[in-house]
């Protein structure tokens, strides 16, 4: 069961509302509070995309429980800025910019922003909202090195007995005698494929939740690797100083992987095993030519797990542990690129992602993934290639762009026609150079 | 003043459909859609679903006591089908079971043979094959065939506008609860309380007077529940009925999507003639109105098109006519401007047609035409314009003139991105078109310890309606606002209402609340009067106070009103309003239909990625058309949200039929409505401040509709911005303007790129699966 429904239709907790049931709208946004590393540690979610199951452990919030008899600071400056029209989705604001007040990253407006990222309002064209959102980040600003709940406790932004619940977190996870599931359950991590997909067949059935399993967790550098569990989620993946040390577009690059919420929940091994043709994340490891290793000990690189469209290369039983890619060194060069009809939240018509090792000025390996052009997410092997042992410039790129028409065979859908697909491809290879080689003069 | 529904919006307490507390022994509904769009029904397989756990009963056309019929303009559309299919996603059966789950589980579980019959989605090949709502209609004044000649420019061209779902974030739904005496309590998600009690009427064949509609409040409407909030609370109606059970049914949102009729997709033919001075002398039209399996509202929606087909012009000869065509889609409905927009668009279109081969910009023809006071609308109506003092304030306030020059220096200096400044003036009628549904009444209560308690018509679906009526009564008594109560909206309170839409509700049912309280005031005043041996016309009562010649009396409001209940003075009163002046001649197409018009200019740019074809919109700022406002906060959030909705609209909403007349476009997942990041950066606003009477409430003009069509100018700002990129760019006018229409126009005609839009692969309704 979703945990969206428990709350509405078991709890009897209206102010979280379904809007859209796959994670799109944010109308269903609640706060789950657990234990990280020792440490309270609250993130959004879509709950009705929120296995129950997920739930276990954890501290849930919904409206219900930032409201006081007084309005806090966000409810209140959602009224001073005349926020809320119809008033449906307002809860959901609430809760993402409670999310932010207690949050550990450093307050700033685009975070606040970023906070509300999931959140469909259809009345008032976000200004006011965007206003909220700027007093709330300097409002949480006075914080400095106070611990969030403390200071939203003290602030009023939450009711008081906020402060006791790290306590009783610690004991219900003490008294949680987990068993392990049968094999062959059918396995969870964050559900937001899952429960979009089939939340009917699911509904009723034993799962094994493997979300908050910490061997499943981590992300860390060994040597010159990068190896990370493959419950981690694209949040996690994005506050990595590991990541973001060696990628330092990492924020850009993943504020076009759907929104907050979902990132809080979406793990990244989910995603390479939901097998999308146009998976971010997959894209994303793709280039980086990332390996798997599965519980049964076998290693497989990601970019053999695809053996036709949603046929992948592994069993049943099977299923990722963790994964590990190599971090690129000071001649290495990395870009992703990602267009959708809707540049946030929104999935993509072409992503591609590039990684190349420069030597003397010469292309000495490079690769290039693709989604969205064929029916798995893959290399463009034909067209790194052609790349290899060359000097980039403005031909080179032209024919790389003739080779890679080639090797794709894109469909006509919702997110593009045909054509538009191959042009965009074409867009995105130039994007990659003009970006990485910002003095080649290349033709568009 | 803040939305009085402020308080209980932010902290989740507001109470939405889904949200009513629900009655022991409560029972679950789910429709089942055709999966066809267009064939013979011939039987329903049910036993398999039957045999379901916790179903119910499941509900077919042979169930319905009345008449099998919802159609509200034209008696056209079934409740549930008998024989034919004509949608994909019309009900042909309703499942009523113990639980939510179980009830859509059955629904999966009926079959349905169906002969299929052979589809249309293109409103051209039903006009083509006489597949109509109704006769075409056509407005006309001068003489075209004779303006041609006088013509010193001719251009043609047609016109592809999509359709817009409503994707109001509460689904559509219903709970209907049986009463005693064979009444129904019918709680729905519905702009229409009325209509709502007339369908379930009609298909229960019962009197009106039996059914009861309750109303709190909408999660958004935008017009999609003006009139298909029938379909659900007729379903529950049905079962409850026939079961004597509670049956509620609150819409998955796939359900909604597939099920419901959106804005209208048209097609549009237009020829434009220019004098040698850029004065448009002649305009012919020709609009084939997509309007799906069934009429709905799409003749009221054709008028409004044919109303605004010269948006804020006047052009001295015009020739425009309207088709409603009926295809395999969802009845489509009312949605915020009501026809205006697609009317707007096409003009807009023929205009900027003509500036690009005249090599001008085309804010030079846009301004040199806008209509004057005075001046004679293609319907018969003389305007009271402000469309010039829009346009000049804009152009001062915001340095047109230099705005422009940064936009060309910028386009100078960068190779891969570009910039496009639109205009974008409006004009829109407020008043229903159908002259017979403008009226409203109130009925307040003042009770003896001074509280007020008001009911109206009027269906607060986020507009603010319900704190314009508190602050007329607040006003009228001068009594603070905490006194004053707003009901739900109850067909029992208010009979016989026009359903919150056209903008006027807060005009209407403001009015009829004024007029209520002013006859309470006047009693007031007489015991007042008598009480303290003076005229009633002497008496005010001012900040609660009761003063007589402006001297106070020592009385206050809740004495005055203590004082009338012991003189045994009624403290209700129940006002009927009706717009005056309005009339409209349906044979000769010409009349006085509006009460007013609402006018404003807005100026939009954008920024284009050359190399990927997404965009961004950096600003909108726009004068417009307050009247007075009587509530600037309420009435800013009406304009910011009618922009990005209409801004939607032209860029990255696309509903997307495939040819069998299946919804592609069916979740949020991919049909994409403004985030908070896809707004644009700076929105301003500046009130053009008219003081003219009006017949506005308190000359407040309205400002429901008319801000969406703003965005419009997203559309051509995305154009021009293209055009500096590359010129001979082939931009045919067809929306909304996706990151797929921007890239493949801005290489289209380029020697290298191979890409020439084709009509079949880049219309809403032709792509390939």
């Amino acid at each position: 069961m979703p945990l969206l429904d428990f709350i509405r239709y078991h709890q009897h907790l209206t102010g979280t509302k379904a809007g859209c049931n796959e994670g799109d709208c944010g109308a269903c946004t609640i706060l789950i509070g657990d234990l990280h590393n020792g440490e309270l540690r609250y993130r959004s979610f879509t709950s009705c995309l929120t296995p129950l199951g997920n739930a276990r452990g954890k501290h849930i919030v919904t409206i219900e429980g930032v409201s006081m008899p007084s309005l806090n600071p966000i409810q209140q400056a959602l009224i001073d800025n005349s926020a809320t029209q119809c008033g449906f989705c307002t809860p959901g604001f609430v809760m993402s910019l409670a999310g932010f007040c207690l949050s550990r990253q450093v307050p700033k407006r685009r975070r606040a922003i970023a906070a509300i990222d999931g959140n469909i309002c259809r009345c008032t064209g976000y200004k006011s909202i965007e206003k909220t959102a700027s007093i709330i980040a300097n409002f949480v600003k006075q914080r400095n090195e106070t611990d969030p709940v403390t200071f939203a406790v003290e602030q009023q932004i939450l009711p008081s007995w906020f402060s006791g619940i790290e306590e009783r977190l610690k004991k219900l996870t003490l008294s949680l005698n987990g068993e392990p599931a049968a094999a062959g359950t059918p396995i969870v991590g964050g559900g937001t494929d899952l429960y979009v997909q089939k939340p009917e067949d699911i509904r009723e059935q034993s799962l094994r939740f493997f979300f908050d399993d910490p061997s499943l967790k981590g992300i860390s550098r060994q040597g010159n690797k990068c190896i990370f569990g493959a419950s981690s989620t694209a949040t996690d993946l994005l506050e990595s100083a590991v990541m973001q040390e060696y990628f330092p577009q990492l924020e850009n690059y993943i504020k076009l992987v759907s929104s907050t919420p979902i990132r809080n929940m979406a793990t990244i091994a989910g995603n390479f095993i939901n097998a999308s043709p146009i998976g971010d994340l997959t894209i994303f490891f793709l280039a980086l030519d990332t390996t798997l290793e599965f519980n049964t000990g076998r290693i497989l690189p990601l970019r053999q797990l695809y053996k036709g469209y949603k046929q992948l290369n592994k069993t049943e039983e099977e299923y990722v542990c963790r994964c590990w890619f190599e971090l690129p060194d000071k001649d290495t060069l990395f870009h992703f690129e990602k267009v959708s009809k809707r540049t946030h939240l929104d999935i993509a018509s072409v992503n591609t992602a590039i990684c190349i090792r420069m030597q003397d000025g010469y292309i000495s390996k490079a690769r290039i993934s693709a989604g969205g052009l064929n029916p798995v997410p893959g290399l463009l092997t034909d067209t790194a290639a052609f790349l290899e042992g060359q000097i980039p410039d403005d031909a080179l790129v032209q024919q790389a762009c003739a080779i890679a028409q080639k090797e794709i065979s894109p469909i006509s859908d919702a997110r593009g026609t045909a054509d538009y697909k191959r042009l965009l491809l074409e867009q995105l290879i130039k994007a990659h150079f003009i970006t990485l080689f910002p003095s080649l003069p290349i033709q568009v | 003043m803040k939305n009085i529904d402020a308080k209980t919006h932010v902290s989740g307490t507001s109470v939405y459909l889904d949200d009513i507390p629900l009655i022991q022994g409560t029972l679950y509904g789910a429709a089942l859609g055709s999966p066809v769009a267009h064939g013979v029904l011939h039987q329903l397989q049910l036993e398999e679903a039957l045999r379901e756990p916790d179903v119910i009963r499941i509900f077919t056309a042979a169930d319905i006591p009345g008449d099998n019929q919802i159609g509200g303009i034209i008696k056209d559309e079934p409740l549930l089908a008998s024989d034919h299919v004509h949608f994909c996603g019309m009900p042909i059966a309703f499942v009523v079971a113990r639980t939510r789950e179980a009830a859509r589980a059955a629904v999966k579980k009926i079959k349905a043979d169906i002969t299929p019959l052979p589809v249309i989605t293109d409103p051209r090949e039903a006009q083509a094959q006489n597949q109509l709502i109704m006769p075409p209609r056509t407005f006309s004044q001068g003489d075209t065939e004779q303006a041609w000649r006088e013509c010193a420019h001719v251009f043609a061209g047609a016109v592809d506008i999509n359709g817009q779902e409503h994707l109001y974030i509460e689904t559509q739904g219903a709970y209907v609860v049986p009463q005693e005496n064979n009444s129904l309590r019918v709680y729905s998600s519905t702009q229409g309380p009325t209509a709502v009690q007339r369908t379930v009427s009609t298909t229960l064949g019962q009197p009106m007077h039996r059914i009861e509609v309750v109303v709190t409040r909408l999660g958004g409407g935008f017009g999609g529940k003006e009139d298909q909030a029938n379909t659900w609370a007729a379903l529950c109606a049905l079962a409850a009925w026939h079961l004597g059970k509670p049956v509620k049914y609150a819409l998955h949102r796939m359900e909604d999507m597939a099920m419901t009729g959106k804005r209208h997709p048209y097609m549009a033919d237009y020829k434009i003639g220019l004098d040698s001075s850029l004065n448009i002398i002649a305009y012919e039209v020709t609009f084939f109105q997509n309007a799906g399996a069934a009429a709905d509202l799409s003749p009221g929606v054709l008028s409004r098109t044919l109303f605004h087909c010269t948006n804020s012009y006047y052009i001295p000869n015009v020739h425009a006519t309207a088709w409603s065509c009926r295809t395999h889609l969802p009845p489509n409905t009312a949605f915020r401007g009501f026809g205006g927009p697609q009317g707007m668009f096409v003009i807009e279109a023929a205009i900027a047609h003509a500036a690009r081969v005249l090599q001008i910009d085309a804010a030079v023809i846009q301004q040199k035409n806008l209509i004057k006071t005075g001046d004679e609308f293609p319907y018969g109506q003389i305007a009271q314009s402000e469309a010039g003092a829009c346009w000049q304030k804009a152009a001062t306030l915001y340095d047109a003139t230099g705005w422009k020059q940064a936009v060309d220096a910028f386009n100078a200096t960068h190779r891969l991105q570009k910039k496009g400044l639109a205009f974008m003036p409006v004009c829109f009628g407020i008043s229903f078109t159908n002259t017979m549904m403008n009226h409203a009444r109130s009925l307040v209560h003042v009770y003896t310890d001074g509280s007020v308690c008001i009911s109206t018509g009027a269906v607060e679906m986020g507009q603010g309606v319900n704190t314009k009526i508190l602050q007329v009564a607040a006003q009228i008594f001068s009594i603070r606002a905490d006194r004053v109560k707003l009901n739900p909206t109850n067909t029992i309170n208010i009979a016989n209402t026009s359903p919150s839409a056209a903008s006027a509700t807060a005009d209407l049912n403001g009015k009829a609340t004024l007029m209520a309280c002013n006859a309470i005031l006047e009693r007031l005043k007489e015991v007042a009067a008598t009480a303290l041996d003076t005229k009633a016309d002497a008496v005010t009562i001012v900040n609660e106070q009761v003063l007589v010649n402006r001297e106070p009396t020592g009385w206050d409001w809740q004495q005055l009103v203590s004082a009338a209940f012991t003189k045994r003075v009624s403290l209700s009163e129940h006002a009927h309003y009706a717009t005056p002046e309005i009339h409209f001649d349906t044979v000769k197409e010409k009349g006085h239909p509006f009460a007013y018009h609402v006018y404003g200019t807005a100026i939009l740019e954008v920024t284009v990625d050359c190399l990927r074809g997404i965009y961004k919109m950096d600003a909108v700022k726009v004068v417009h058309d307050f009247g007075s406002s009587m509530n600037p906060d309420i009435d800013r959030g009406q304009i910011e949200g009618g922009i990005v909705q209409g801004i939607g609209w032209m860029t990255m909403e696309e509903v997307i039929f495939d040819k069998e007349g299946r919804l592609r476009s069916n979740a949020l997942s991919t049909y994409k409505v403004p985030d908070i990041y896809a707004v644009p950066e700076e929105i301003v606003i500046d009130a053009l401040r008219s003081t003219a009477d009006n017949l506005a409430i308190f000359r407040s003009k309205a400002v429901g509709e008319p801000p969406l069509m703003y965005g419009i100018g997203a559309w051509f700002a995305l154009r021009n911005a293209i055009l500096q990129f590359n010129p001979e760019a082939d931009i045919p006018f067809i929306t909304p303007m996706t990151p797929e229409k921007v890239l493949m126009a801005l290489y289209s005609n380029k020697e290298k790129g191979i890409i020439q839009q084709h009509e079949a692969t880049t219309s809403h309704l032709g792509i390939d699966q």
